[in-house]
């Protein structure tokens, strides 16, 4: 399913999107089918697949420690993909990865092989607007959304690049820093989102883990909020695993259903 | 050809949050380059602060014993002991100039943390080295010099726990902390601008040779060997010279044990010499890495080489042929390491011993030519516990 088929559903029914993130094969490419499907049961409308890299710069802690269980368990973009093609969710499927993974495969062979296995669009934390143009070329040519993100300190120009090129929703970064839960939701948020000025769904990431942050996002005026890393310190404690996450969803997006503003 | 591109090396390809800190400091850089106020200062701090100019000693008992005139070209002096100084002043000072509080760095040997806690106490700069726990054990004597001007060492857990590693954490830190802090990143590595600063403000290295070895020698040298993990003494020394086609530009890397690899480390650090194209840390450029794309753990006995990338203008002139990458293992440059302190009253870094030690091993050849400069990139007082430790084991078995 396409990203902008599932934001046109919600709109329909007035709903704001979770976007959920987990580490593809962590702890294993097994255990991620279920987490998946625990996710979606849940009620998270598009699911962020992290394919692990060596070196992810942009990532706190908690996603490190997840890349690297995944890489350990012997994930790998050829296991990736068999592990996609594998899913079937009903709901939009996201890569999340570094940037050197995709050069390696080939930008035109990995934009294939998300089409192939069913990936609907690309995040690249370590890709901004300026090197981005031959991606663009190889994922318009096999239908699949690239997705930017903006931040609080991205001027105006830069703004305006940056939502010329994302398709799928904007990725906003709510404050600075790298990913990980935060007990204290940006206060810049609101700033930012009266900054962003465009028709794509705005998405707002980093720091949110709980169903009151959320329903702050939802009201400040997101479309939809992501939650990575409290997902995975949930995987991460190996307790009782997908009944939580499962659980987890559900009051995150019951903030997606009521917050609206 | 983008000003931030080398051939098809080089580029930005850093989180969104960090663009626009590397405009700021490209623009800063553009600026102050040509500011009497700043060169003056500069100026200042590289001779009463970094000690420079550094001589350019004529080594006669190595040049006796290897029948070439060889020169080394004497960054072992500069305050610290290494050629860091150069960069950490420059950089200080354009931090200094933008109004930023904090600095960072990330360190391998250790040198280029104590270069920067130096620029940072004088400054009166914040400053906070990253440093990979494997290479705060090993270079230790380093962690006390930073921790007496007033540095806070970060030990990196992370990966292979060396020099890499410590770059991204400390590329983490700056994405959090951008607003106040300068990442003065270390060597000829990073995304633009860094690889353009970072050799301009090492080109003082170069551009002094150029002008001793005329008065010494009344030309050129037919060559110019310079150790690379990143790449900065090389880039330092080779750029004033790169429009001279008649000399040629050695970089040398480190061997380690042997140029191969297991499924998730090299044994060396060659990413010049055997690498491949990649992304890594904001750059284009060459990288030990798996057929997916996963980078490599490095390994050298020296840690200031111990890095799975390198600097992307080295790669681009590698392609081109203008210099010619090469390496030595870990043993060559141990007896590099020995001989000079032995010959010459000179204790070398074990990074700069990969550069005397490809000297010792070619200088029959011919491939160097008659007139040698040697970058010796710095001194190997930090080095005494790693040398004596091998020494220790028995027969001194490096790689085992
Ligand atoms: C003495 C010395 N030489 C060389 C290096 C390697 O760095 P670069 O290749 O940037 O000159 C280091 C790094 O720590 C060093 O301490």
């Amino acid at each position: 399913m396409r990203i902008r088929e599932k934001f046109a559903q919600l709109e329909e029914k007035k709903e704001k999107a979770l976007i959920a993130y987990v580490c593809a094969g962590d702890p294993t490419a097994e255990a991620t089918k279920d987490i998946v499907s625990a996710l979606v049961r849940g009620g998270a409308d598009i699911v962020e697949l992290g394919l692990p890299f060596s070196d992810p710069v942009a990532d706190g802690p908690t996603i490190q420690a997840a890349s690297q269980r995944a890489l350990d368990a012997g994930m790998n973009p050829d296991r990736y993909f068999e592990l996609i093609a594998s899913i079937k969710a009903g709901v939009p499927l996201v890569c999340m990865t570094y940037y050197n993974l995709i050069y390696k495969r080939g930008l035109e062979r990995f934009a294939s092989d998300c089409a192939l296995s069913g990936i609907s669009g690309i995040i690249v934390p370590d890709l901004p607007a300026e090197e981005s143009d031959d991606l663009q070329t190889a994922c318009r040519k096999h239908g699949i959304d690239l997705i930017f993100l903006v931040t609080p300190v991205t001027n105006e120009a830069r703004m305006e690049k940056i939502l010329g090129k994302t398709s799928g929703f904007v990725y906003i970064v709510s404050r600075l820093g790298v990913t990980g839960a935060r007990a204290d939701v940006a206060r810049s948020t609101t700033e930012i989102l009266s900054r962003v000025h465009t028709d794509v769904p705005k998405a707002v990431g980093f720091g949110i883990s709980d169903r009151e942050q959320a329903r702050e996002v939802i009201a400040a005026g997101a479309d939809a909020v992501i939650v990575g890393s409290a997902f995975v310190n949930i995987i991460a404690s190996g307790e009782d695993v997908n009944a939580r996450v499962e659980t987890l969803a559900r009051e995150l997006k019951s903030a997606c259903r009521e917050g609206r503003n | 050809m983008k000003r931030s591109m080398y051939g098809r090396y080089g580029g930005q390809f850093v989180p969104e949050v960090l663009m626009p800190a590397l405009a700021e400091l490209e623009e800063a850089y553009d600026r102050y380059r040509e500011d009497p106020r700043f060169l003056e200062e500069l100026a200042y701090y590289m001779k009463d602060f970094a000690g420079r100019e550094t001589p350019l000693y004529f080594a006669r008992n190595l040049s006796e014993k290897y029948g070439i005139r060889i020169y080394l070209k004497r960054e072992d002096l500069v305050h610290g002991g290494a050629h860091k100084l150069n960069n950490t002043i420059g950089q200080a000072l354009l931090a200094k100039y933008m109004g930023k509080k904090r600095l960072i760095a990330e360190t391998g040997a250790g040198q280029h943390g104590t270069a920067t806690a130096m620029v940072g106490a004088t400054m009166g700069f914040e400053t906070e080295v990253y440093m990979g726990a494997k290479d705060v054990q090993r270079q230790h004597m380093n962690v006390y010099r930073m921790q007496l001007m007033g540095t806070t060492v970060h030990p990196v857990e992370s990966g292979s726990k060396t020099l890499k590693d410590a770059i991204n954490e400390a590329l983490r830190d700056w994405v959090t902390n951008v607003e106040n802090t300068h990442y003065l990143i270390g060597s000829v590595v990073g995304p633009h601008p860094y690889p353009m600063i970072v050799r301009d403000f090492q080109s003082v290295i170069g551009n002094e040779v150029k002008r001793q070895i005329m008065e010494k020698e009344g030309r050129y040298p037919d060559s110019i060997v310079a150790c690379a993990g990143g790449g900065s003494n090389a880039m330092g020394i080779f750029h004033p010279f790169i429009e001279e086609k008649e000399v040629r530009l050695f970089p040398v890397e480190a061997g380690g044990c042997g140029l191969k690899s297991t499924a998730k480390e090299a044994l060396h650090s060659a990413s010049l010499c055997v690498g491949e194209d990649g992304i890594l840390q904001g750059a284009h450029t060459r990288v030990l890495q798996d057929r997916y794309g996963q980078i490599l753990e490095s390994s050298s006995v020296s840690a200031g080489l111990d890095y799975s990338g390198v600097g992307p203008e080295l790669a681009y002139l590698a392609d081109t042929g203008r210099i010619r990458p090469c390496n030595v293992n870990d043993e060559e440059a141990l007896e590099a390491f020995y001989e000079l302190s032995r010959t010459e009253g000179i204790i070398p870094a074990l990074e700069s011993s990969h550069a005397l030690a490809y000297v010792m091993k070619m200088a029959q050849s011919g491939e160097l030519g008659e007139l040698v400069v040697i970058s010796l990139s710095g001194r190997g007082d930090k080095d005494l516990e790693t040398v004596f430790g091998l020494k220790e084991m028995e027969n001194r078995e490096v790689c085992l």
